[in-house]
């Protein structure tokens, strides 16, 4: 009797865990995704990668395809850019200032901090290099320093523009340099007071004549107060000459990667979305930015699904708030965002590359990889598939964390790892 | 059976005890004010007030619950008024625990839960005072 018991509460146990690992695939995904009931235990669920190195470990990619460290050691790279002559600039740094202001404040940053890297970010630009073209960047040089966070890149009016955590500023470029001439011109200041969400996100419009910057919100659902969110979760739209702004979309909790669509010249987006709602919400999404559209935060997620923490509530943003294109799942993080090219390979020659940091308030972790997600006449079709992965090891030691993800024309992946501070390069072989 | 009075006296609160134990309550009393302004205003600030001094009525709570266990382990009967101290102490700290916990959900989802548990603590620790504190005047253990 007593062996029947224990074998029972072992196969429960299994199908407990069991049920655990399916969790992510029936995670919402997709256009339409499910919201189920907003759930809050009386402790939030915390799981914090583990870091290692990685050793002569790489991330795992797709049969067809290779990967490489084109550059490592870098201090806490985040976004790319590849420029006209095929050279890449990485953005290094690390920003925020959000004081603390609870006791779980405090006890929850000092937690979060042990799943990210130690190293202090590097408040630079670093060009990387490769002449002859053999995949191996022989040249890795500081392009500018003394920046404040930056994170955002872009180019445009041949000018290298650089969203750092307080202003958007500007390089003069001509091809083939490796060092700033001078200092960056400034274009116009960016909200930076707290810096809760830091990362200002970047775009420039095909003509050249707009810049697109994302500002994430100040708290995680207000809990900053609403005097601290003037300005934030918004996408702001910047006039390149004369620096004036203007908010092009709003309720956008952190829009943490921007690009412009070839063809349509539309205006794309991922952002992560609010947490301790439950494992499964609120899901982070890639959208098309419609002008003047309101995405819901604080008021509401996906559309009408109110959110009661934000109060007073108000119900005719509510009302007005409109759904994002397209569900990443619930706390990937998403960070990095491209448009695939035809050089990608016919798999991957139609749609968006994303990179996901990975969840640190989920018990089973999501993200921590690369996805493609593919698109048809211009828009999300079926499934994300795993693209670059291995990040978050079987062992449930983390690697690295994929934030930036820049599509190279002549066929590569860049990808900056900021965990384990590498820029990863993936290529077909055939 | 009958405790002499000279046993007795070292089993009322000391010094160190005593304000330790009635400085739990102004301090829980100082979280649920703030609860009741911050449910009346929606101003986040006074919902960091009291999660702060919620914080603070369980230190000043959990060392008292040292002092009271150190009291009864010496007392003569294990039983009656010290046990029930002791108890009152030790509900009113682990409610004021979850209650912490409550006040580090964000912004308007520490209501009404939270607020309904700072008056339950705030009362659990003004009777858990009072009970310690009486056994000065009636000569009893505690």
């Amino acid at each position: 009797m007593k062996q029947t018991h224990a074998l029972t509460a072992l196969s429960m146990a299994l199908l407990l865990s069991a049920c655990g690992g399916e969790a992510d695939s029936v995670q919402a995904h997709g256009a339409d995704p499910k919201m189920p009931e907003a759930q809050r235990g009386l402790l939030p669920s915390m799981k914090i990668a583990e870091p290692v190195a990685w050793g002569d470990q790489k991330p795992t990619v797709p049969d067809g395809f290779k990967v490489s460290a084109i550059a490592t050691d870098l201090k806490v790279p985040r976004q790319t850019l590849v420029l006209p002559n095929g050279d890449i600039l990485v953005a290094e740094g690390k920003g925020g200032s959000a004081a603390k202001l609870k006791p779980k404040d405090v006890i929850a940053s000092y937690i979060k901090a042990q799943g990210n890297t130690k190293v202090k970010g590097g408040n630079r630009l670093t060009l990387l290099r490769d002449a002859d073209g053999d995949g191996v960047y022989e040249m890795n040089t500081v392009f500018a320093e003394n920046l404040n966070a930056p994170y955002g890149l872009a180019f445009a009016n041949g000018k290298v523009y650089v969203a750092n955590q307080d202003a958007l500023v500007s390089f003069d470029y001509t091809d083939g340099q490796t060092k700033a001439a001078s200092a960056p011109t400034k274009v116009t200041d960016l909200p930076s007071e707290i810096n809760h969400h830091w990362t200002k996100s970047l775009a420039a419009s095909p003509d050249g004549r707009f810049l697109y910057v994302g500002i994430g919100s100040n708290s995680n659902v207000t809990e900053r107060g609403m005097e601290v969110e003037i300005d934030r979760a918004q996408i702001w739209q910047i006039d390149a000459t004369t620096g004036a702004h203007r908010p092009y979309a709003t309720g956008t909790r952190n829009p943490t990667a921007l690009k412009i669509q070839p063809g349509t010249e539309q205006l794309w987006a991922v952002a992560n979305e609010r947490d301790e709602l439950g494992p499964d919400l609120v899901p982070d999404y890639l959208t098309s930015i419609r002008e003047g559209a309101f995405y819901g935060w604080p008021y509401s997620y996906w559309g009408q699904n109110v959110d009661t923490r934000a109060q007073p509530q108000n119900p005719e943003k509510v009302a007005s708030a409109v759904k994002p294109d397209y569900s990443l799942g619930s706390h990937v993080a998403a960070l990095g965002l491209d448009f695939s090219l035809p050089a990608m390979g016919d798999k991957y020659a139609s749609g968006v590359f994303v990179g996901e940091h990975g969840s640190w308030n989920r018990d089973n972790p999501v993200g921590y990889k690369v996805v493609f997600v593919p698109f048809t006449n211009g828009k999300p079709s079926g499934d994300a598939v795993d693209f670059a992965t291995g990040f978050r090891g079987q062992d449930g030691k983390t690697r690295g964390r994929p934030v930036g993800v820049t599509v190279d024309p002549r066929g590569a992946l860049i990808v900056a790892d900021d965990l384990a501070g590498i820029i990863w390069r993936v290529t077909r072989t055939q | 059976m009958t405790t002499s009075p000279h046993l007795a006296f070292r089993h009322t609160p000391g010094p160190l005890h005593g304000t330790l134990l009635a400085g739990t309550v102004p301090l829980f009393l100082g979280g649920l004010l703030s609860d009741i302004a911050y449910y009346n205003s929606y101003q986040i600030q006074w919902s960091n007030f009291a999660a702060w001094l919620i914080a603070g009525g369980l230190l000043f709570c959990g060392l008292a619950v040292l002092f009271a266990l150190g009291n009864l382990v010496r007392a003569r009967h294990k039983a009656g008024r010290p046990v029930a101290y002791l108890l009152l102490l030790v509900v009113t700290w682990v409610l004021g625990l979850v209650n912490a916990f409550e006040h580090a959900k964000d912004a308007w989802a520490v209501m009404p839960s939270g607020l309904i548990l700072s008056v339950v603590v705030t009362v659990l620790a003004c009777i858990a005072t009072w009970v310690g504190m009486s056994n000065l005047r009636s000569e009893g253990e505690a």
